[in-house]
């Protein structure tokens, strides 16, 4: 008989020799969450710099009160699906609220960004169509075009000319073409070039969905996302976005202005057969989006402490993985080891970042993440800067 | 599907900066497996093979390929078709 683990083996020993190597990286506990920036960790009060928290939402009193509201009414769970249990009225406001807050004329609410993504490559690409996606997408839309068993063409990462180039390739192909970009890109913190993708959809016409999880709240004059901010709102078919990080809940969305959008509840499979979200997520989501709405100073502050933190590292010489102010700060280290080394001596001493590496990075980087929040006092960011510059600069040259 | 050794040859060529073992490459080595080269890496590679001989070759594709002699089949193929 063949072990079916016995593939995972390599996969076992790496996490064996992190193990060996201090704190465990992918199985860190935070034992009290203190604020939207601040947890015990190892008995320590550590600063979160890693969190995707990127509004500091997650204990607002108003977003509490709502899921503790809910709950109390509709109970804890929703113990199915909507197709199969129907929705709760709770459901319908929310994408009532969250079509009206990105001017599109439609919104499905899935119960996980990952499952939004699932949900939209397979809804809308099937096997005869293609999809064309970035080579740095996020693992969910890779495993979105897999289940859709759409043909997939990676095209390179931020690269209009190269989706240009294969689009020319596949010419005369039979089926549909999507196009699938990010907002920010969730490890380097760079920004699709969206003008520059719908030069190119204009001239060769295809449908294009953006994946704006880092971005919805985050970017634009009214926090719609990147395509907001670019300006091109209009000629972005499909937005995907997550309530996992400015939102500070659970969930996820698609959304778009096509007539038949709505039928695509019936035709994916990740928002059919799964149970729709609890009570108290969509509750939060529904209240966090009124806040994202209403109080724009929250990306004001967003905005200036990423400024501080890109300057402070920048004044370090650090490596960083985009040359442009980012709530994603990512800074380049020189080999895993050291990154590992580095990770556990800013934990030691009070900063909490993502590491990330390979295959889970592009271009094999190892990165020490950084995600800033508007909840992040100057202070704060000060730290993080002082903790960097004690700890990485002297070592993170690659 | 047998695939000519000059293409076999190029694809070596292609895949020698992504070999960090020191393994020699030969046709029937599985660019994967033998070569510890991580999905993300294996999607690089054919990137470059893919603008080596202006053609596309999906994913779905690479997925089904091992061996460099597999991976020069479908180049062959797809070489004729464009
Ligand atoms: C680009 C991108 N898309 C989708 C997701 C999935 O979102 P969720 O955490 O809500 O499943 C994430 C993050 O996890 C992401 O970074």
């Amino acid at each position: 008989m063949i072990d079916l683990l016995d593939k995972h083996k390599t996969i076992a020993e790496r996490h064996a020799r992190m193990m060996t190597m201090g704190v465990n990286a992918v199985g860190l506990t935070n034992d009290k969450i203190l604020s939207p920036t601040r947890a015990m960790i190892n008995g320590r009060e550590t600063i979160l710099a890693g969190t995707n928290n990127y509004m500091g939402i997650t204990f607002d009193v108003d977003c509490i009160k709502a899921g503790q509201e809910a709950m109390a009414e509709f109970g804890t769970g929703t113990t199915g699906s909507r197709i199969a249990n129907g929705s709760y009225a709770l459901h319908k406001e929310l994408e009532a609220e969250l079509a009206r807050f990105l001017k599109r004329k439609h919104c499905i609410v899935f119960t996980t960004g990952y499952q939004a993504n699932l949900g939209m490559m397979s809804g809308l690409a099937g096997p005869k169509d293609t999809i064309f996606l970035d080579a740095d997408s996020h693992s969910s839309i890779y495993d979105g075009c897999t289940l859709s068993g759409a043909k997939l063409v990676r095209f390179r990462h931020n690269d209009a000319t190269d989706l240009d180039k294969r689009l020319t390739r596949s010419e005369g192909e039979e089926g549909g073409r999507l196009v699938v970009v990010e907002g920010i890109y969730s490890m380097l913190g760079d920004r699709a070039p969206l003008a520059d993708f719908v030069a190119v959809k204009k001239k060769h016409g295809f449908q294009l969905l953006a994946d704006e999880a880092h971005s919805f709240g985050v970017l634009g004059p009214h926090g719609r996302g990147l395509a907001d901010e670019a300006g091109v709102e209009d000629d972005i078919d499909f937005i995907v976005g997550t309530f996992s990080k400015s939102v500070g809940a659970i969930g996820g969305f698609g959304a778009g202005n096509h007539p038949m959008f709505e039928t695509l509840r019936y035709a994916m499979r990740p928002y059919m057969f799964t149970a729709s979200s609890s009570p108290a997520s969509i509750a939060t989501s529904l209240a966090a989006i009124r806040k994202l709405a209403a109080e724009p100073e929250r990306r004001d502050r967003l905005r200036a402490n990423s400024a501080r933190l890109f300057a402070g590292f920048k004044g370090l010489g650090l490596d960083m993985g985009c040359d442009m102010v980012s709530p994603v700060i990512a800074v380049k280290c020189a080999d895993e080891v050291s990154t590992i080394g580095m990770w556990n001596a800013l934990l030691e001493a009070g900063v909490y970042v993502n590491i990330a590496l390979p295959p889970g990075t592009p271009n094999k980087l190892c990165l020490l993440r950084c995600s800033v929040s508007a909840a992040h006092s100057f202070d704060d960011i000060d730290k993080i800067i002082a903790l960097f510059g004690k700890v990485v600069a002297s070592r993170a040259a690659a | 599907m047998t695939a000519s050794p000059e293409t076999i040859d190029q694809i070596c060529k292609l895949l020698e900066p992504f070999n960090s073992t020191g393994k020699a490459l030969t046709s029937d080595t599985e660019i994967s497996a033998d070569l510890n080269i991580d999905s993300v890496a294996v999607m690089d590679f054919v990137m470059e093979v893919e603008d080596h001989f202006d053609i596309e070759i999906p994913l779905n594709v690479v997925s089904e390929t091992h061996s460099i002699s597999d991976l020069a089949a479908v180049v062959d193929a797809r070489v004729k078709k464009a």
